[in-house]
């Protein structure tokens, strides 16, 4: 079967893969481009270790088609740190401990980015409705949300 | 980063310098990077992928199994069966409150004789690419002569019912049923006069619970790569609780020599009990051998629900009775465990927790472990406590509502504490369940106000936590840092803690020693990740090899100065001279690295610990939850925890673990549970369905850390991991029956189950 040849932007940079029609965008990133850090938790849609951002807009990797990224832009979690600087989100995630296996910590701080790009002055209550889509089983949820809501006040005043 | 100085209470007055700070974590970098390689994502040249073929029955001799068409498909490189392993009988071996049994073991991973659930699997194919391999299985002929599937306690006890292992007869104490049974063993512990205990009571007050099988929802399928080498030795990089455990079940599964097994513990995505049994590293290894080629083999979510883990549902009865003045004086349970497919439910767990943080003269605690047609259980965190905790601190609540009392004031009355007596036999050494008792009653959540259609829940549990085999090996570098290498797979930051309890000893900032988790063949032998043990037992042989070191460098300085040993101490970091000698001043670990070629080669000891015991960890919840009377939806609006820690190495990841249990209690409580069709297939098998909770389900969860020594552990430590899904579960239905008067004694109080309840007392 003949395989499809995609051109994207991944993190910035120009990419081009070849998959199959029916291949998922995680697939192809952690499969043929090595980016294993986009985790695989359900394949549904459900758990959200797969969140990526597609042309500006928060997805589970599962969910989109890898031919469907042609000619647009795809960030994951390792375009997240600027060179050797972690974001605010990533820096505050290791300050309160908001992980614990750290599986579903990607899909989180992909998430928690967008969260902060969209509202940079969330309630604890956005916060929570907004990150609703990213299933953790270890920490109850609680360090997670004070991370991102230290990280948005961090950011505020890095703007202001 | 701040130097903490605390104290540990029992154990003099040691201040500490690194232990209770909070050092950012040593593997946090490459878990918020993406960097973290977990089991799915290693790889290696030449790889096929396995996938495992499962049974469309839930109960259903396997006649015979034909895989030639799915040998001749392309891209297929090898099939297997159980005729694939060695034919190992099943026999069940007690080890402690619990056993193993090898050959129930080997049939999880593939089914021998009989399909025991929907899903079991009984072939795996090995190809090129994930889907021809699931699409050549499809091509695997199977004679089967379908059964008639046991699908609850009920059935499964019933005169006649199919049995799911001809020539099982019932083991244990108590009265049993003649013949072949699907109770494969009952727990009894008895003690004092159980008729006289209830005859002397004036409140008995009873009741019958149930709660479904749950799964423990780690996030991060199974996953597992293997290569069989032309030599016959293999490789085997493993998301597993404990890798020398994955090493010895291959070995005994597949017949190899564990002499040739190596296995890498990768980054694990959460276990909590669930990834300590292997069901991928046999098949994938076997699969190698025959292929040739490495074999990757990970788990589809829906394979995660139906295959793998879940913990007992149960059915259980249980009545206790006491004085107008509070004292309890008798206790009696039956406790029904669903074991699922083989022997092995946490019953005998739930039997020596239940009741058991009470003092209560006069008791019978029955429990029955019963084999049906559903996935075998794993342990799920606390095994079996959760459960039990539902019945009795349900009860124990009751009791207070019947006696006018303040629900912990009636606890604290009835308390255990050190010297007493716990059912199943021995005596408690100094535990912290009254202290941690006080700490929730002077809690400020405990004195607040609530409103209209809400309630507030206590209960309380324990766990008695794991010691086991572990071992480590500190070596110091050239410049005076150090390394720490232990074999327990970091599940939730023991590598931080191991580095701060080296770092303590060795008088020096956490960020000079860096951890890490060996394979197989680069530490020595650490039992699984679990039991609450890791902090406990694995982070003694720390403290004993860095004990050690300490020596060394003590002997170095000596050697340095030319005095002896006895005139060095250790002081923060530096040999200090002594007595006589206090001239030399004194040496930096730094200076006495730099010299160490010269003073006798390098600097590393090793040590290893096999306590008995391990030193319970005793917690009691708060909860304050409000119920919608037109929707029967329940929100959790408060939620504290107290527990005992002994002494908190890193205090955020002992409140994280106080947390997320917590998080999972309350999803079991309220929500979780494996739906079933006629046939015993599970309905829910995915995260939409099976439904845990979100962010959006949970208000911040307090903490609050109560620290009683533990005497058997050098800092006071006591395993904090499990404890906190003890008591959830009652809390959330304490507090529902305060909102509404309700009292559930069924698992989950979902929304229609709660709307219903109220509509029925109303009417």
């Amino acid at each position: 079967m003949a395989k499809i040849r995609v051109e994207t932007t991944i993190n910035g940079e120009e990419a081009e893969f070849l998959c199959a029609g029916h291949q998922t965008l995680l697939e192809v990133l952690r499969d043929d481009l090595g980016l294993t850090g986009t985790k695989e938790g359900c394949t549904t849609g459900d758990c959200g270790a797969c969140s990526v951002v597609l042309d500006g807009r928060l997805v589970p990797a599962c969910l989109v088609l890898a031919p469907e990224a042609e000619g647009r832009t795809v960030q994951t979690v390792e375009g997240i740190a600027q060179g050797s600087t972690l974001s605010a989100v990533q820096q505050k995630f290791l300050e309160h401990g908001a992980l614990q296996c750290g599986i579903c910590t990607p899909g989180f701080v992909v998430a928690a980015e967008k969260l902060i790009e969209k509202n940079p002055d969330p309630t604890e209550e956005e916060a929570r409705y907004f990150l609703a889509g990213n299933l953790c089983r270890c920490t109850g949820y609680d360090k997670i949300i004070r991370a991102v809501l230290d990280a948005a006040a961090v950011m505020r005043e890095g703007t202001a | 980063m701040s130097a903490a100085a605390d104290t540990t209470r029992g154990q003099g007055e040691r201040k500490f310098k690194q232990i209770g700070s909070r050092p950012i974590r040593h593997d946090g970098l490459d878990k918020v990077t993406g960097r973290a390689r977990f089991g799915a994502d290693y790889t290696l040249p030449g790889m096929i992928h396995g996938v495992f073929v499962r049974s469309p029955y839930a109960h259903a001799r396997i006649l015979s199994i034909d895989t030639s068409a799915a040998e001749k498909v392309p891209g297929v490189r090898a099939v297997i069966t159980a005729e694939d392993f060695p034919d190992i009988a099943m026999n069940w071996i007690p080890t402690g409150p619990t056993g193993i049994d090898f050959g129930a073991n080997q049939r999880t991973v593939l089914a021998r004789e009989k399909a025991l659930y929907h899903g079991h699997a009984f072939a795996a194919v090995a190809a090129t690419s994930d889907e021809i391999a699931r699409e050549a299985g499809k091509l695997i002929k199977v004679e089967w002569e379908v059964l008639e599937p046991v699908l609850s306690i009920e059935a499964a006890l019933a005169p006649g019912a199919p049995i799911l292992h001809e020539g099982q007869e019932t083991q244990g104490a108590g009265d049993k049923p003649e013949g072949d049974s699907n109770i494969t063993n009952q727990v009894l512990f008895e003690g004092g006069n159980l008729d006289a205990g209830f005859s002397e009571a004036d409140v008995i007050v009873e009741g019958h619970f149930e709660t479904p099988m749950v799964h423990q929802g780690y996030i991060e399928p199974h996953a597992c790569l293997a290569n069989c080498r032309e030599d016959g030795t293999s490789e085997i990089w493993a998301s597993t609780q404990g890798h020398f455990n994955v090493k010895s079940e291959v070995a005994l599964i597949t017949g190899m020599d564990p002499n040739s097994i190596k296995v890498t513990p990768t980054e694990i995505g959460g276990g909590f009990g669930g990834k300590i049994p292997v069901y991928l590293e046999p098949a994938a290894i076997v699969l190698s051998r025959k292929s040739g080629r490495p074999v990757k083999m990970t788990m589809t979510r829906d394979e995660v629900f139906r295959a793998t883990g879940p913990t007992s549902g149960s059915r259980m009865w249980a009545r206790i009775g006491a004085k107008a003045d509070g004292t309890f004086v008798a206790c009696e349970t039956r406790l029904e465990f669903e074991a699922g497919a083989f022997r092995g439910s946490p019953v005998g767990a739930a039997c020596m927790t239940v009741f058991t943080p009470y003092e209560i003269p006069n008791f019978k605690i029955l429990g029955i472990d019963i084999v049906l047609n559903k996935p075998r259980v794993a342990a799920y965190r606390a095994p079996g406590a959760p459960i039990a905790a539902f019945a009795a601190e349900q009860l124990i609540d009751e009791l207070a509502g019947k006696l006018d009392r303040d629900p912990i004031d009636l606890r604290l009355q009835n308390a255990i504490e050190e010297g007493g007596r716990a059912k199943y036999g021995p005596r408690f050494e100094a535990i912290g369940f009254k202290q941690t008792l006080q700490a929730a009653k002077n809690h400020p959540h405990y004195k607040a106000k609530i409103g209209a259609n809400q309630g507030r829940g206590v209960a309380a549990g324990f766990w008695f936590n794991a010691g086991m085999q572990s071992s480590a090996t500190v070596s110091v570098n050239d410049d005076g840092s150090a390394v720490v290498r232990t074999g327990n797979p970091d599940i939730g930051g023991s590598r931080a803690s191991m580095a701060l309890m080296a770092a303590e000893e060795l008088g020096i900032d956490v960020t000079r020693v860096r951890p890490l988790v060996g394979d197989t063949d680069s530490v020595g032998y650490c039992d699984v990740t679990g039991g609450s043990r890791v902090t406990y037992a694995t982070g003694m042989a720390v403290i004993e090899a860095t004990r050690q070191v300490v020596d060394h460098l003590r002997a170095r300085a000596a050697t340095m100065w030319d005095i002896e040993l006895d005139s060095v101490e250790w002081q923060d970091g530096n040999a200090v001279a002594t007595n006589g000698d206090a001239d030399k001043g004194s040496l930096s670990i730094e200076e006495i690295a730099r010299q160490m070629r010269m003073t006798g080669g390098p600097v590393v000891a090793s040590a290893s610990v096999n306590p008995p015991a391990a030193g319970p960890a005793f917690g009691v919840h708060l909860c304050d939850l409000e119920v919608d009377p037109e929707t029967g939806v329940t929100r959790i609006l408060r939620y504290t925890v107290v527990q005992d820690a002994g002494k908190a190495i890193h205090p955020t990841y002992v409140e994280g673990q106080f947390q997320g249990g917590a998080a999972q209690g309350i999803g079991w409580a309220l929500n979780e549970e494996y739906l079933w069709d006629a046939e015993g297939k599970v309905e829910n098998s995915g995260f939409l369905d099976y439904r845990m909770p979100v962010a959006s389900d949970l208000p911040m969860i307090d903490t609050q850390i109560v620290e009683v020594a533990n005497p058997l552990h050098p800092y006071g430590v006591r395993g904090v991991g499990e404890t906190p899904i003890v008591p959830p579960l009652a809390t959330v239905a304490n507090a529902m029956h305060a909102a509404t008067g309700v009292r559930f004694r069924t698992l989950p109080m979902s929304p229609p189950r709660v709307l219903d309840a109220i509509e029925s007392q109303s009417s």
